[in-house]
């Protein structure tokens, strides 16, 4: 059997009476970057919290290069980098103060493994004295990667390290994955918005406590089954009613300014669509096929189940 | 070892650049110490005395001038019969009424025993308390002088005050000083180690400890070290001030002061480190600490005394380190005792320590 950096089998857990974790199964390659997507709520927290040894779960088993996380939790712990999703260093600290004690911890230095953060920390250097807990919400980000990464890990979890930031950051944060993906070090990384779920190699579907599809953001669009228009009007909220009101219709959701909508019937074209709409007295000022995002599929999982 | 040594950095950089937190772990205390020094105190001045002389002789006279010749007591009033003493003591005017009775002269040179009686003025209870032990006190002395050797025939109507004894100049402040000094160190440990244990898990970086291989023993002793060494300073520096302004007294060893210390303080320390176990947030620690720290203060024995409690709060007293401590300090400074003295304190706070020590590693493995 290959050897996974990250393998898990049937994994629930409980609190009390929710159930976070649902028979949970999923594998992670060495060397990918892996999605945990999902709504709040769905588990992903849980999920990566049981994966370094934090929490342990209450049935199924859970291991990280061939460890497994109930028994070999030490030695886990020397090899994962973990970015809680909260800001979880010290404020009070500097930021040189808590890169040093996080390498110290590790029995390592920042100057040992300096050349895995350097293009990160590069551009926390000028605040190096600042403390912590007055740095931008981006650089608290960055200072926690780099905390994350200083004793090289061989896997990085990341719970929600995006949330709550702002666009160009998250582009940004993206990119230093992407770099240190490319140093061999296997990432998973969990967020709740559906557009960064195709900057990973491979998603896995979240959704209150169970899986509901594993594959590359490629494929999972493709199990999308119907051709999918975008209409745009200026009577939105009138075109989303007299479109559900369609028996026809088998997926209607707003995206912004565009309405996604979706036929059973494949035979249907624009054509036919928009003289639909005329006979509501809607008028469309544009009507384009287009391929379905990952968040359309993830709607339509989420209706109509697994079919893998 | 390494990784205590790390953890025990990081906390002392922690303690010095907190703005909030370093005054009040230093000047505080200071403060403190002086103020309720000053103001603790059981000594009362020009209390108005209210006089009922029947007897009229040389010896009454002897014994008012005696009471108003102190600094304790004023003359305040002359009274001829019971309903002016009472109308007076009503009135709040008064605080003792001195009768002294016909006869009395009469009765210190025969064999008899002579009788005066106090009427006291107990709106305050413990005025009134001082009020009789000053009353006393001065009686008995007069009556000392009045007899010579012949007290030991008669047997006085007077109680004696221990108290006295290690402190014969009846100074407060040096009573007073080191339990105050032991107080404020107490309060500041328990709350200092509750306060930021729970800050670490309400900051979030507990979790991110608890993936480094840091383990928890290791998490608790670089908590536990760095707030000893500030228990010591605070002590110290406390005692060091007592010495230089109040002049207390130092019969004892100061290093078996010290080895006392160093034991003790893990029982607050535990007791700190339980109270961050269960709980979720600071205010909840502040509030839980607070109701220790004040039961602990009011029962230790600085400002009531332990023996006159019930027999319960007593045996529940048993777990305040409070009571030792102000107890150990007393022997020690005050009457000098040594260590064969002081072994059954030191004994006790060793059961205590690992007891609450344990109990609190425990759940902290529990919770965390």
């Amino acid at each position: 059997m290959e050897k996974y950096a990250i393998q898990i089998e049937s994994l629930t857990k409980r609190y009390d009476e929710v159930l976070a974790l649902d028979q949970v199964s999923l594998h992670v390659e060495e060397g990918e970057l892996f999605g945990l997507i999902g709504p709040d709520g769905a588990g992903k927290t849980t999920l990566i919290k049981i994966l370094v040894t934090i929490i342990g779960a209450d049935d199924g088993k859970a291991s990280i290069l061939e460890m497994d996380t109930r028994q070999a939790k030490k030695s886990i712990r020397e090899i994962v980098g973990y970015m809680p999703g909260r800001f979880s260093l010290y404020p009070d600290l500097s930021v040189e103060e808590n890169l040093s004690f996080f390498a110290r911890a590790f029995d390592t230095t920042i100057t040992e493994n300096y050349s895995l953060i350097e293009s990160i920390y590069d551009q926390l250097k000028p605040f190096k004295d600042r403390k912590a807990g007055a740095l931008s919400g981006g650089m608290k980000q960055k200072l926690a990667l780099c905390c994350a990464l200083i004793h090289r890990p061989k896997i990085l979890l990341l719970d929600e390290p995006t949330t709550g930031v702002d666009a160009v950051s998250r582009k940004e944060f993206w990119q230093m994955l992407r770099e240190i993906k490319s140093q061999g070090i296997t990432i998973l990384v969990s967020t709740p918005y559906m557009d960064e779920a195709n900057l990973c190699d491979r998603i896995a579907f979240l959704q209150g406590g169970k899986i509901l599809s594993i594959d590359s953001p490629k494929n999972i669009t493709d199990q999308f089954p119907w051709q999918l228009f975008a209409i745009k009007s200026q009577q939105k909220y009138a075109l989303i009613e007299w479109l559900r009101a369609w028996e026809k219709v088998s997926y209607c959701y707003a995206f912004g300014e565009y309405l996604h909508v979706a036929f059973e019937d494949n035979t249907i074209q624009a054509k036919a669509l928009n003289n639909y709409l005329g006979t509501g007295s809607i008028s469309a000022s544009e009507i384009t096929v287009i391929s379905p995002t990952i968040e359309d599929t993830f709607i339509y999982l989420m209706e109509h189940g697994t079919r893998c | 070892m390494r990784n205590i040594f790390i953890l025990v950095r990081k906390e002392f950089l922690q303690i010095f650049r907190n703005r909030q937190l370093l005054p009040f772990m230093t000047v505080l205390p200071v403060i403190q110490v002086i103020l309720l020094t000053f103001a603790a105190n059981y000594e009362i001045k020009n209390l108005r005395l209210g006089i009922w002389d029947l007897d009229q002789s040389t010896s009454a006279q002897q014994l008012i001038h005696k009471f108003t010749g102190a600094k304790f007591f004023q003359e305040k009033a002359l009274i001829s019969n019971q309903k002016k003493a009472d109308e007076l003591l009503m009135k709040d005017e008064v605080d003792l009424v001195l009768v002294i009775p016909k006869d009395f002269e009469k009765a210190i040179h025969s064999s008899n025993n002579p009788a005066i009686q106090f009427q006291i003025n107990a709106l305050n209870n413990a005025k009134a308390g001082i009020v009789q032990n000053y009353a006393s006190a001065i009686t008995q002395d007069f009556l000392n002088e009045k007899r010579g050797n012949s007290t030991l025939l008669a047997s006085p109507k007077i109680i004696p005050i221990t108290n006295y004894w290690y402190n014969p100049t009846l100074n407060y402040k040096t009573i007073m000083l080191p339990g105050i000094v032991a107080e404020v160190m107490t309060l500041i440990i328990i709350l200092i180690c509750a306060l930021n244990v729970v800050r670490e898990r309400e900051i979030g970086t507990i979790e991110q400890l608890n993936v480094t291989p840091l383990k928890k023993h290791e998490f608790i002793l670089g908590k536990l070290i760095p707030f000893w060494v500030i228990g010591h300073f605070i002590f110290w520096a406390g005692i060091a001030l007592g010495k230089i302004f109040f002049n207390i007294p130092m019969v004892g060893s100061l290093g078996l002061l010290e080895l006392f210390l160093a034991i003790f303080l893990f029982v607050p320390l535990g007791i700190g480190l339980f109270i961050s176990t269960a709980v979720e947030t600071q205010q909840q620690a502040l509030f839980t600490s607070f109701f220790f720290i004040i039961l602990f203060i009011l029962m230790c024995g600085l400002f009531t005394p332990v023996e006159t409690m019930p027999d319960w709060a007593q045996y529940i007293n048993q777990l305040n380190p409070l009571k030792y401590f102000v107890e150990v300090n007393r022997l020690i400074l005050l009457k000098g005792s040594g260590l064969k003295e002081i072994y059954p304190f030191i004994a006790k706070m060793i059961i205590y320590g690992i007891g609450i020590n344990l109990l609190a590693i425990w759940r902290f493995k529990k919770t965390n």
